[in-house]
């Protein structure tokens, strides 16, 4: 109690000093949490990938497509459960700022194989009777103000004109990682009109950006992938197929050198706190010198002077970290709504929580380290000649 | 003054160096005497002349290079770290020239402090704190913290949490050194009375003759060599 007592007011002896240590290791924590969640956000959509969902795709790159008459013969391989298709639109909402991924799909069967979007099944049957129709996500739908019955104008960037499409649907995300920030209309439509306004090639119509398919047991992926691409082997497009997960992860790889430079700047930050806490730490220690000196003369060990330091070391630490996590919620929510549609999954995770309160739990202990050392190491009549 | 009871303190061939700069500077040199118990005794000389090293050494901050040093009949030179740090805290009540008093304690913490490594129980500290606060005259200064108290004050917080654990002996380092003389003449009146009416043993250093004349026996250090000059 005594010990405890002794630490806290210790602590509070520099209220200046302490206020600002603890702002810099709110600081920290609070750019620690954000960062890592950026990095977070950059992997969720490989997170939030299913295990029983293969995605197939022209093996030279993405820009090349598919013919849409693969659907049927992919869907008769054996474990296949479900096939759909999904096609990169690219448009332009009102403006390039207003950016959200929007997607051409077989509307009879995406829902099936996506499964995570969750729509009211009258919505769902309004859109697909509705060739002009499409489901937008709910933070998309927050986020831009969409309503059902709107209407939404994408001005064509790949497919060039203006589309106009009626908001039939939004759809909620089972879970909090899904991504509802998404824009979905017919693939028919887009074909349709592509097939009405350029010339009646093959090459332009009747061709899709990537299938996806459900499969049987996860364990089969290898398996059924393989299958598909052995499939389609020599022809005019030969396809790629993978897991999900895999096929997320080749997007974040693209970017992966921004993903380590946020990771390293994290951890450089807690790198400049500890050095600033560990300053504070030699700086009271080394203040104090004359009352290590005493309490050792009066008895106490140098266990008890290195717990004095490491307590007050703790205390500054623990009470960044707690305010520095508090705040890291509202500062990630504030950063969500600055990037718009940018992260479709943007949040604290708890493992997030855990690291900001571990490195909380080193900065305080490491910065303790030499100061502690030092005062419980000094001679005590080194230590009282101090004062003298 | 002659005293024939058994010495509390045996000190026989004893000598302290220190390096510094690379040099070895010899601060006492072979010093033997003996203090009795129940004695208060002054130690005098010019600066440097090695009395606070031969009080930190009785005290048992510090640790002889050769010598016997005996202390209530322990050899404390050959005592550990650990051991003789228990030791300080049975045996040894410190008085300073700056009271060394802990600024984020109270008076009555302050008192306290040293009895926190005993087993005596919240109540029984109590009772003997506010008994020591009473007996050096703050029985209203319980609640005070540091900067809250003249010098003088200060020092006789000092001088109740000496002598609060009872132990053997006391060591004053310039007990007077940073007070007026009226302050003086009051912790000097105090130390009187302990080593009187509580037979405490006292070994105080100090420069000012007049605080030395308190005490019943002088000793006189030289380069870190004992006079005898009663």
């Amino acid at each position: 109690m005594h010990f405890l007592k002794l630490i806290l007011r210790n602590t509070l002896r520099h209220k200046l000093r302490t206020g600002l240590t603890v702002l810099g290791i709110i600081v920290a924590i609070v750019a620690f949490g954000l960062l890592r969640t950026v990095v977070d956000a950059w992997y969720s959509g490989a997170e939030g990938s299913s295990e029983t969902r293969l995605v197939t795709r022209n093996a030279i790159s993405l820009v090349f497509h598919l013919p849409i008459k693969y659907q049927e013969r992919i869907r008769k391989i054996q474990g296949v459960m479900e096939i759909t298709h999904a096609s990169w639109f690219g448009g332009v909402y009102i403006s390039e700022k207003n950016f959200f991924p929007q997607f051409a799909i077989d509307a009879k069967t995406y829902f099936d194989v996506y499964s995570e979007y969750i729509i009211p099944p009258g919505d769902l049957t309004a859109f697909i009777i509705d060739r002009k129709g499409c489901v937008v996500g709910r933070k998309l739908a927050d986020v831009y103000g969409f309503k059902i019955g709107d209407t939404v104008p994408l001005r064509g960037t790949i497919y060039p004109g203006t589309w106009k499409f009626t908001v039939r649907a939004i759809y909620d995300g089972a879970e909090a990682k899904t991504d509802t920030s998404q824009f979905f209309f017919h693939w028919d439509y887009l074909n349709e009109t592509r097939k009405r306004v350029t010339a009646r090639t093959e090459r332009t119509t009747d061709w899709v950006g990537v299938y996806a398919i459900n499969i049987s047991e996860p364990s089969r992926a290898a398996e059924i992938s393989s299958e598909v691409d052995a499939m389609f082997g020599n022809s005019l497009a030969e396809t790629r197929t993978e897991t999900e997960k895999t096929f997320q992860l080749g997007f974040v790889s693209m970017t992966e050198a921004i993903v380590v430079a946020i990771r390293i700047v994290s951890y450089v930050v807690l790198l400049i706190i500890l050095a600033v806490m560990a300053n504070t730490m030699a700086m009271t220690a080394r203040e104090r010198t004359s009352e290590y000196a005493t309490l050792k003369a009066l008895g106490f060990n140098h266990r008890f002077i290195a717990g004095l330091i490491y307590g007050e070391s703790m205390i500054i630490a623990l009470v960044g970290a707690l305010i520095g996590i508090l705040l890291t919620f509202p500062v990630a929510n504030m950063f969500s709504e600055k990037v718009g549609t940018l992260f479709p999954v943007f949040g604290v995770s708890a493992e997030t929580i855990y690291m900001q309160a571990i490195a909380a739990l080193a900065v305080g202990i490491a910065a303790a380290v030499l100061p502690a050392f030092r005062s419980a190491q000094i001679s005590i009549a080194d230590g009282l000649r101090g004062i003298r | 003054m002659e005293n024939f009871s058994a010495p509390i303190v045996h000190i026989k061939n004893l000598t302290k160096s220190y390096r510094r700069g690379g040099q070895i500077v010899s601060v006492l040199t072979d010093i033997t005497f003996d203090i009795p118990s129940g004695e208060f005794i002054a130690l005098m000389g010019p600066s440097g002349s090695g009395k606070s090293t031969l009080l930190n050494l009785i005290a048992g901050i510090d640790k002889p290079d050769s010598g016997t040093l005996k202390v209530g009949g322990i050899d404390i030179a050959i005592l550990s770290e650990g051991d003789l740090a228990d030791w300080r805290a049975a045996n040894v009540g410190f008085i300073f020239q700056f009271y060394n008093l802990m600024p984020v304690l109270t008076a009555f913490e302050n008192v306290e402090l040293p009895l926190l490594l005993t087993q005596l129980s919240y109540k029984e500290r109590r009772e003997r704190v506010e008994l020591a606060l009473i007996m050096v005259g703050l029985s209203d200064r319980m609640e005070h913290y540091p900067s809250e108290l003249s010098g003088g004050q200060q020092q006789r917080v000092a001088i109740a949490r000496a002598f609060i654990t009872d132990p053997v002996i006391l060591v004053a380092d310039e007990p007077t050194g940073d007070l007026d003389r009226t302050s003086a003449g009051e912790i000097l009146a105090i130390l009187d009375r302990l080593n009187s009416e509580m037979e405490k043993t006292i070994i105080m250093v100090t420069h000012d003759p007049h605080a030395a004349k308190t005490a019943h026996l002088i000793r006189y250090l030289e380069k870190g060599q004992l006079d005898v000059a009663d």
